[in-house]
């Protein structure tokens, strides 16, 4: 039973809500409370928008922001998994390695760009460089989350019936581990495009965020919003997969886990 | 023994890092790479004097406005809004879409609207931080237990009073987990706002550390960031710890079930 | 008080009255008059209590039982302003309910749920005091004298997470008891602990009527623990819901759970109550017509 709100289905309400949002931006520059040039009316920059999706160099800047996008979180939540798992299944480690993750883990990404200007300069491999080490601590400590969360008695079964360091891993561990590991890459997914864009933003490596200081320095505001409106559908859309990813590994392994205990 | 014990946890991986640092950088000198004490006695020559006052200092200040502001607003207007079942079916799509736009892209936006100053850091330290706030906000008071409601009912508990003693506390454990992701966005912000467009501050001088090859420089600022990362995650610890007392309490009891 | 105009005996049988008792006007503390109560949903209406009209005396102590899904839930809830009625009305003190009343506490069957975890004990019990705005010297004396009446003056201190599922019970009926309402609703308060506990319970809430002269409904789905309980019991039908029957407990005031349960009368009385609710649970309606009872 979906719920109602006083008889009005909700997604109406909240289609309503956009009308009332655009209608608001719309009026903002018309009535003045803001210069034209500095906030061009919703129309505009809707207009502007659906032409760059007919752009060939739009949808290759999305596609290089996704590339980094991609290749930073695949290499995160790989690398992130691996040590999380090793670090996880001995008590040694978890309590040898704490503090320095516990250190590493707030420093914000951003504080390495300098570095990756020097390194790498305006290529790839400096938004890599970024979103790896903002994403990896996401997926590390969900993992190690997962890996304490593993029930004592499964891993004592698993053991005394003479399962190998591997079998456990992928019979009692993984199962257990499994919605930790999605939390984290989710968590992950949004935070590597946030430096897959400042990347783009603050150094130049191409992609959708250097667009949109070209449209600025350029004199072209109608052209950044309507990049700033993609770059924001970008994240509705990951985050809209991401959660259907996660969901859907879930309820298959849900009732796995359920046919197990029953 | 015991605390001699956690002390050795504590401290030998970092210093294993360092050792392995010290004799990496101190053969031949490496122009990427500074050697430890080279990095140290940069950092005390840079950071512990005027620049304290002058870059440190107003980062921190804005930092701390921002988020203060984002927090505040974000957990009343989320109030306000998870209230109200029609107010949140009105604004669900749009503050969802808010929530996914990378917060860097309203550098240049607010750069135009308010222009180069102190003003236009913190609004775009205010205006990114928000939304997981308000969000949580939201979600948290959404999802309150109806029997707790109908219990304030029962009993004649409403208005401010329920607000205070019954909806805050239940809704804070998904407040608090919107604090943390506001914290880690607002130092970034603070950061990028600083390089894209100042004259100071922490984000500007290690952009002009780099740009002047002045790489000891760069290093002990990316020291700077990271501590300053490091006391804010222990700050808001330390909070979580003393305001979620009871949940955790409550989790452990449930756990051991 | 001892008004029987419409009580019927236990013996009766096919003389059932599709109504409570009732008290003439100004007697009765709370009176339930052709109470209607439907659901709409997307799927239709779900009427899931058709008529039920009934009164409670000051200071009784009435129990309210019937087979599960019987509404009763719904019924506590009208009665507590918790939820607005579809049809007639609640009257507390001659004052129609139309929200929570201030003389109304309602013990709920979730504990767990409806004690606030980020409260003490002690706070729990005070926070509706509080509300109330009761000078601070008052509401600790009140506060204390409830946690001593349940059993709980040791443990103010603790979060009520800290304790066992009876141990929070006696903190809600504590919270309930500090606010001194005239009537105190309990749905199935006691439906989710252990059976040793329950009869402490159970003992508990004889005692606090009798001290403090409060008018208890209890609503429970136990035939045994309506009967050793109650001083009177509404049988209540199927849904949707109307009185199957309602009769008065003539066993002696001070009940023990041995003694009490292994007199004749008891077994007497389950016999009755169950053969009720087994007739209720056949879909047997007493002079099923909603019509008859309306005026």
């Amino acid at each position: 039973m979906k719920k109602k709100a006083r008889g009005i289905p909700t997604w109406v309400l909240g289609v309503i809500g956009i009308i009332v949002f655009l209608g608001l931006w719309e009026l903002t520059p018309v009535v003045g409370l803001v210069k034209a040039q500095y906030l061009p009316p919703a129309s505009e920059v809707l207009l502007t928008l659906a032409n760059d999706l007919g752009l060939t160099a739009f949808w290759v800047a999305v596609g290089q922001t996704m590339l980094a996008w991609f290749l930073g979180l695949a290499i995160a939540a790989v690398s992130g998994l691996v040590l999380g798992l090793v670090i996880g299944m001995s008590p040694f480690l978890r309590r040898f390695t704490n503090s320095t993750i516990e250190f590493l883990r707030p420093i914000p990404s951003v504080a390495l760009i300098p570095i990756a200007v020097l390194l790498f300069g305006m290529k790839l491999e400096s938004s890599l460089l970024l979103i790896v080490f903002a994403c990896f601590w996401q997926v590390l400590i969900q993992v190690l989350y997962g890996v304490a969360d593993v029930d004592n008695v499964a891993m004592q079964t698993a053991r005394s019936y003479g399962f190998s360091y591997l079998q456990r891993v992928r019979d009692v561990v993984f199962p257990t581990l499994l919605p930790y590991l999605m939390t984290g890459i989710r968590l992950g997914a949004s935070v590597a495009l946030i430096l897959a864009i400042t990347a783009e933003l603050l150094i130049g490596t191409p992609g959708l965020g250097k667009e949109i200081v070209l449209a600025q320095s350029g004199g072209a505001i109608a052209g950044m919003y309507a990049l700033i409106l993609a770059a924001g559908f970008l994240g509705v859309a990951i985050n809209g997969v991401t959660r259907l990813v996660q969901k859907r590994v879930l309820s298959w392994h849900a009732s796995v886990r359920g046919e197990v205990i029953v | 023994m015991k605390t001699l014990k956690f002390i050795g946890y504590l401290l030998t991986l970092p210093v294993i890092l360092l050792l392995w640092w010290w004799v990496a950088t101190s053969g031949e000198p490496n122009f990427f790479v500074p050697t430890p004490a080279k990095l140290a006695e940069t950092f005390v020559n840079t950071w512990i004097s005027e620049r304290l006052f002058t870059d440190v200092l107003p980062s921190v200040t804005r930092l701390a406005l921002g988020v203060l502001a984002a927090i505040v607003l974000g957990i009343a207007l989320g109030l306000a809004v998870g209230l109200n079942r029609t107010l949140r079916a009105l604004t669900e799509p749009v503050f969802e879409f808010f929530r996914a736009l990378p917060p860097p892209v309203l550098v240049p936006v607010l750069m135009l609207l308010v222009g180069i100053n102190d003003g236009m850091k913190i609004a775009v330290i205010i205006s990114g931080c928000i939304w997981p706030v308000l969000l949580n906000t939201i979600e948290g008071v959404r999802s309150i237990d109806p029997v707790q409601n109908e219990t304030s009912r029962s009993y004649g508990i409403s208005g401010f009073n329920q607000i205070r003693y019954q909806i805050l506390p239940a809704a804070t454990p998904t407040i608090m987990a919107g604090v943390r992701q506001c914290l880690s966005i607002g130092l970034i912000l603070m950061v990028i706002s600083e390089m894209f467009a100042s004259s100071s501050g922490l984000g500007f001088s290690i952009v002009q550390f780099q740009r002047s090859f002045a790489v000891p420089e760069m290093w002990s600022g990316i020291v700077v960031l990271g501590l300053i990362g490091v006391a804010l995650s222990f700050i808001f610890q330390w909070c979580e710890r003393r305001v979620l007392r009871w949940y955790h309490g409550l989790k452990e009891v449930e756990h051991a079930v | 008080m001892q008004s029987d105009t419409s009580t019927t005996a236990p013996q009766g049988d096919g003389v059932t009255a599709s109504r409570g008792r009732t008290l003439p006007d100004g007697e009765a503390l709370l009176s339930v008059r052709n109470l209607k109560k439907v659901y709409r949903t997307d799927g239709g209406d779900i009427e899931a209590v058709r008529n039920l009209t009934f009164d409670l005396g000051r200071g009784e102590l009435v129990c309210l039982v019937g087979p599960s899904g019987s509404g009763k839930t719904t019924l506590l809830k009208c009665i507590a302003g918790l939820m607005g009625t579809t049809d007639g009305e609640v009257r507390l003190d001659g004052q129609k309910v139309t929200g929570p009343p201030k003389k109304m506490a309602v013990v709920f069957q979730e504990y767990g749920r409806s004690l606030f975890p980020w409260l003490r004990v002690a706070d729990n019990v005070e926070l509706p005091l509080k509300n109330a705005s009761i000078p601070k010297a008052e509401r600790k004396r009140l506060v204390a004298e409830a946690l001593e009446a349940v059993g709980l003056a040791h443990v103010p201190r603790s979060y009520p997470w800290q304790l066992s599922g009876g141990m929070q019970q006696r903190v809600a009926i504590a919270r309930a008891v500090a606010y001194q309402p005239e009537v105190l609703l309990m749905d199935e308060p006691f439906a989710a602990v252990d059976a040793q506990t329950r009869a402490d319970l159970e003992d508990l809430i004889r005692s606090v009527w009798k001290k403090l002269g409060v008018t208890v409904l209890f609503v429970t789905h136990d035939i045994d623990e309506s009967i050793y309980l109650g001083e009177r019991v509404i049988i209540l039908s199927s849904s949707p819901t109307v009185v199957q029957e309602d009769i008065v407990i003539d066993l002696p005031a001070e009940r023990d759970q041995l003694e009490t349960r292994s007199l004749p009368r008891f077994t007497e009385l389950r016999h009755h109550v169950y053969a009720e609710i087994q007739r209720a649970k056949q879909g047997h309606r007493p002079a099923e017509a909603a019509g008859v009872v309306t005026e």
